[in-house]
């Protein structure tokens, strides 16, 4: 879906800002933003900070961890335990909405954040 | 392949019924070419729900699936264009926008519209039905002016519109029934006098045995005249008087109908002709018009099942409902009516509490027949399951109503796991017991959510969603108790299981622990598991590992609405220096915090944002504070009464002692939290029984009590030994704490553990005073290590720049507070503003 329309890539901040396997809320353009530093799989996911389920700007204090199988990554709300996945932002266990995710790439130790 | 050799399914009608036709029509086959006409605008919604329009919903949320489904599944969707002629001697249909289509098969599913009677002055402005999204959106307009409001009938949906009148504010709402009582379909006499007190305590005014002669105004409606000759002035009016088959299209088409309206079918939905079928609420079967989607969905799937030569058959449905959306309970089954001599009722009525029960049973009392349910309808499901699956009744069927008073088994008869695998759990989906448990154990399902993904239940009216959840558990818990306890889908362990593990391979980080005991890459579920097993095999600094905890014990404070922290610090046994409480005020102020004294002996501040705490303890720690772990899976506080030193009962001194436990056990981590209580004498004023563990001065020494909770479901604690000794009681509390953290599973209290040992108090007090396993020992030299390692977290914290750097809410911008938090005042005080 984001490939369609150009991202502009937006630094954050440094990659050891965000803790290894978890992760932290970062400001962008007046929009919290939730990114996790994915770390035992290398991998780097950003998604709203907002919690659907009871309005709660959290997701960053969650939990990262997978689900099923196939490993999906998510993660979890510190407030009632809502998961989402990080690859689509769906909500894996209830009828909450799916929150937005972001495209984050790591350029040397500098993070960014895509924009549409 | 060329769609014109497919045979033709024509569809009339993309209302629930007809929609669930073509999605059952899909999942057993796409060799068909399948064309839909619409009348209403928009394509099918949920009916049933259609009140949630007025609680938000929209439209689209309504909607049983996109208009994207019907293109993606090859469907030809006509909308808001009705047909109006069948021509059964071409086999095809007309449409008022001119098309012409012809049919192999043709289902009509025309639904029906609502029943007006012939009234005078209903075409005045301000009366509405209540069918459609239009009839909606025309209802809450007058709604916004409106300041008296009627219903016209006291049915089912007349109830549910006559709520929507009070929530959309119209200030007073009268509900009109002809009939002597309300819901006169589905509830006796006497429920209905019940459920009518009920309604009038929300605000609805109702009138019963009340003919309505004409509806007043000048264009516009301004009053009701009743035949009585007594006048209500109204300013909107909402009928619902019953539904009206749609049959007009079949009529012209020469089809059967019956007398009194509705397309006659046969078993098979066939029409007087065979290739026309009707299903829902336009269909007539056996001398019954479906005012309900259950059936309707049962019958779209006997047509689905027939045009693939399949043997389904439609035979005639259960009426049963439960009212919704009206804040009162109400349930019928089966034969709410039937009386002596051909079965016996028995009754409950509180009319206090407005509860209202009545069952049905065979005169031999052996089988369960019917009833009603008002005011508390919790039960419904499993008595409907009871009427349908012809259980055979437990010894006392009271209990069925009055809920099992005691007594070994004698809920039994009321378990959804005794159901048989064939019992219709959700007659919407038409979904099994058997299939609901074959999904839980052959394909992992363990939410609703799943559920209603792989097999539906739950979808339609939603009224099993509790049923599923138990069958979900309750199967859950065979399994677990049959087959495995293990952590979660990362690690194939029972929390013991993975203590020892841990333990014997001298394993410190859950990476490690993941990689060499688990798989994937964890959860929320083993992630704060595993940091509690390492905790409480090491005492480690907790946010060392940071991530892995809760959020709680990730930030060392509890998380509040909003996002705000709390600020507990440690005052052992309750007690508290005048200095301190100063100190306390003072940080408290600067940092505007609320306070507040708990329900365990200390100051709680709230409020707090998350990068203040590290300058918040930083204070109190200047002042001699330390962590109350208030945050933790770990000890809370010690209670103690004032004991000897000050009280004139007190036997021996029940602070000193409390301190002097609660500062031997603080910080220790383990399975659950750990609360306790010192009292001075058996008056009880720390309340030592409640608690995971509690001490009682006697007058030869100390009684010590293990394994009590309060919380939800509250249980006192037991006796683990009498008239023992202050080292005695220390010995033994090493010993018993140890072995909870070693073998609680995860998030269990004490008094939940207790219950699941094998042999109860006699066997826990046979390990800890008896040493029966021989591992006394080996516990007081672990506890000694835990306790050895104590230090102060948020000391640590503090002193550390590291750890200190992760308490912002914005790593970009540590210094903003998060804008979203919002506080209000109130007595005085800061508060969470509401949002
Ligand atoms: C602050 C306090 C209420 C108060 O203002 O008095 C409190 C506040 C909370 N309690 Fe409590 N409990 C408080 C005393 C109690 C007591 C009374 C006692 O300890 O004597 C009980 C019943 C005794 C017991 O636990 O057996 C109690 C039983 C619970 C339970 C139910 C536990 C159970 O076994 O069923 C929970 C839920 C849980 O832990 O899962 C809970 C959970 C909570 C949480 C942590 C809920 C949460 O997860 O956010 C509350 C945190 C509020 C906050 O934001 O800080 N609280 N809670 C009390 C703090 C005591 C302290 O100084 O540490
Ligand atoms: C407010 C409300 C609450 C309800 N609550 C419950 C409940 O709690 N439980 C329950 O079981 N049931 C409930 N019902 C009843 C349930 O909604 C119906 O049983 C169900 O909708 C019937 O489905 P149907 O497809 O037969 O008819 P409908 O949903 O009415 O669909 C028929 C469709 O056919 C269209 N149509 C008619 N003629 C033509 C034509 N010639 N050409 C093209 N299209 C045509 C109509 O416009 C309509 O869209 C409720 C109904 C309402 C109105
Ligand atoms: S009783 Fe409930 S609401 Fe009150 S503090 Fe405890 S957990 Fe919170
Ligand atoms: S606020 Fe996120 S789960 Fe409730």
């Amino acid at each position: 879906m984001e490939a369609a329309t150009a991202v502009t890539w937006l630094p954050v901040c440094k990659t050891t800002d965000i803790p290894a396997d978890g992760g932290a809320c970062a400001l962008v353009k007046g929009e919290q933003v939730a990114i996790f530093n994915f770390a035992r799989r290398g991998e780097w996911y950003a998604t709203q900070n907002l919690c659907p389920h009871k309005q709660q700007m959290a997701l960053a204090r969650g939990m990262i961890g997978s689900a099923g199988e196939a490993c999906e990554p998510k993660v979890a709300c510190p407030f009632h335990k809502r998961t989402f996945s990080l690859l689509t932002g769906a909500c894996l266990n209830g009828d909450e909405c799916a929150i937005q995710t972001y495209p984050v790439k790591v350029e040397g130790d500098d993070v960014y954040i895509g924009w549409a | 392949m060329a769609a014109q050799q497919l045979p033709t399914v024509v569809v009339i009608g993309n209302g629930m019924v007809g929609y669930k036709f073509c999605e059952k029509l899909l999942a057993k086959s796409t060799a068909f070419n399948l064309v839909v006409f619409g009348e209403e605008p928009r394509v099918a919604y949920d009916r049933v729900h259609l009140s949630e329009y007025f609680g938000g919903k929209t439209a689209d949320d309504l909607l049983m699936a996109p208009q994207q489904w019907y293109h993606d599944h090859g469907i030809a969707l006509h909308l808001g264009d009705a047909v109006q002629e069948i021509d059964r001697a071409s086999q095809t249909v007309h449409s008022r926008g001119g098309l012409v289509q012809s049919y192999d098969y043709l289902v009509l599913a025309t639904g029906s519209s609502a029943f007006v009677p012939d009234i005078p002055g209903v075409e005045k402005q301000g009366v509405a039905v209540y069918r459609t999204i239009e009839d909606l959106e025309e209802i809450k307009a007058a709604a916004a002016t409106a300041r008296v409001g009627a219903v016209l009938g006291g049915g089912l949906l007349g109830l549910e519109a006559a709520k929507a009148l009070l929530d959309l504010g119209v200030a007073e709402t009268h509900v009109i029934e002809f009939a002597p009582r309300l819901m006169p379909r589905q509830i006796d006499a006497a429920g209905s006098a019940m459920l009518q007190s009920k309604l009038e305590a929300l605000g609805l005014k109702i009138h019963l045995s009340k003919a309505t002669a004409s509806i007043g105004g000048n264009g516009r409606i301004d009053a009701l005249h009743f035949g009585d000759g007594s006048i209500l002035p109204v300013d909107m009016l909402v009928i619902s008087a019953g539904i009206r088959p749609r049959d007009e299209l079949a009529r012209l088409a020469g089809l059967e109908v019956g007398l009194r309206g509705g397309i006659t079918v046969n078993d098979q939905m066939q029409t007087s002709d065979p290739r026309i079928f009707a299903i829902g609420e336009c269909a007539l079967h056996g001398g019954m018009i479906y005012g309900l989607v259950a059936p309707g969905y049962d019958m779209a799937e006997v047509v689905a099942s027939q045009l693939l030569q399949g043997a389904r058959a439609f035979t005639g449905f259960d009426m049963s409902s439960k009212l919704k959306l009206i804040g009162v309970d109400v349930a019928s089954f089966g034969d709410p009516f039937i009386a002596e001599p051909h079965s016996r009722s028995i009754v409950f009525e509180d009319a206090h509490s407005g509860i209202y029960k009545r069952i049905n049973l065979s005169p031999d009392g052996k089988y369960l027949l019917g009833g009603v349910l008002i005011g508390d309808a919790e039960a419904y499901s499993m008595l409907l399951q009871t009427v349908n699956n012809k259980l055979v009744l437990p010894p006392h069927p009271e209990d069925l109503i009055l809920g099992a008073r005691g007594g070994e088994g004698s809920d039994s008869g009321a378990n959804v796991l005794n159901l048989p695998d064939e019992a219709l759990i959700c007659s919407c989906e038409a979904v099994t017991k058997g299939a609901i448990c074959a999904a839980v154990a052959e394909l992992s399902v363990t939410t609703v959510d799943g559920m209603k993904k792989c097999n539906k239940a739950g979808t339609g009216c939603g009224g099993c969603v509790p049923m599923v959840k138990d069958l979900i558990n309750g199967t859950l818990m065979a399994q677990g108790a049959y087959i495995k306890n293990v952590l979660c889908e990362h690690f194939d362990y029972s929390r013991q299981e993975l203590f020892d593990l841990l333990k014997i391979n001298d394993i410190r980080t859950y990476d490690t622990a993941l990689n060499r005991f688990g798989s994937g890459d964890g959860c929320e579920t083993c992630k704060p598991a595993v940091g509690s097993i390492l905790a409480g095999l090491w005492n480690d600094l907790i946010v060392k590992q940071n991530v892995i905890q809760d959020t709680n014990d990730r930030y060392l404070a509890n998380i509040q609405k909003g996002g705000s922290y709390s600020v507990m610090p440690r005052m052992a046994g309750g007690e508290v220096s005048p200095r301190q409480l100063m100190a306390i005020g003072r940080i408290a102020e600067k940092y505007n915090l609320y306070t507040k004294i708990t329900g365990g002996q200390r100051i709680d501040m709230f409020g707090a944002h998350v990068s203040d705490l590290p300058d918040i303890w930083e204070e109190l720690i200047n002042e001699g504070f330390e962590s109350g772990h208030a945050y933790g899976k770990s000890l809370r506080t010690i209670k103690s009464c004032v004991g000897s030193t000050w009280c004139r009962y007190g036997l021996h001194d029940s602070v000193t002692f409390a301190i002097e436990l609660e500062n031997r056990y603080k910080g220790i981590r383990s399975p659950h939290k750990l609360k306790s209580g010192v009292s001075g004498c058996v008056r009880e004023c720390a309340e030592a029984q409640a608690k995971d563990f509690g001490v009682i001065a006697t007058e030869k020494g100390w009684n010590l009590y293990v394994c009590g909770n309060g919380g939800a479901k509250p249980q006192h604690a037991q006796l683990l030994a009498g008239d023992i000794d202050q080292e005695t009681v220390v010995r033994y509390l090493d010993r018993f704490l140890m072995f909870y953290i070693k073998t609680a599973d995860p998030l269990t209290r004490t008094a939940v553990w207790l219950n699941k040992m094998d042999g109860g108090i006699a066997y826990l007090r046979n390990v800890i005073v008896n040493d029966s396993l021989g591992i006394c020992a080996d516990l007081e030299g672990e506890i000694a290590l835990l306790i050895k390692n104590y230090f102060c977290e948020w000391k640590e914290v503090v002193d550390n720049p590291e750890l200190r750097k992760q308490f912002t809410h914005f790593v970009n911008a540590p210094k903003v507070k998060d804008p979203t938090m919002k506080f209000e005042t109130m007595r005085g005080q800061k508060k969470v503003a509401e949002w």
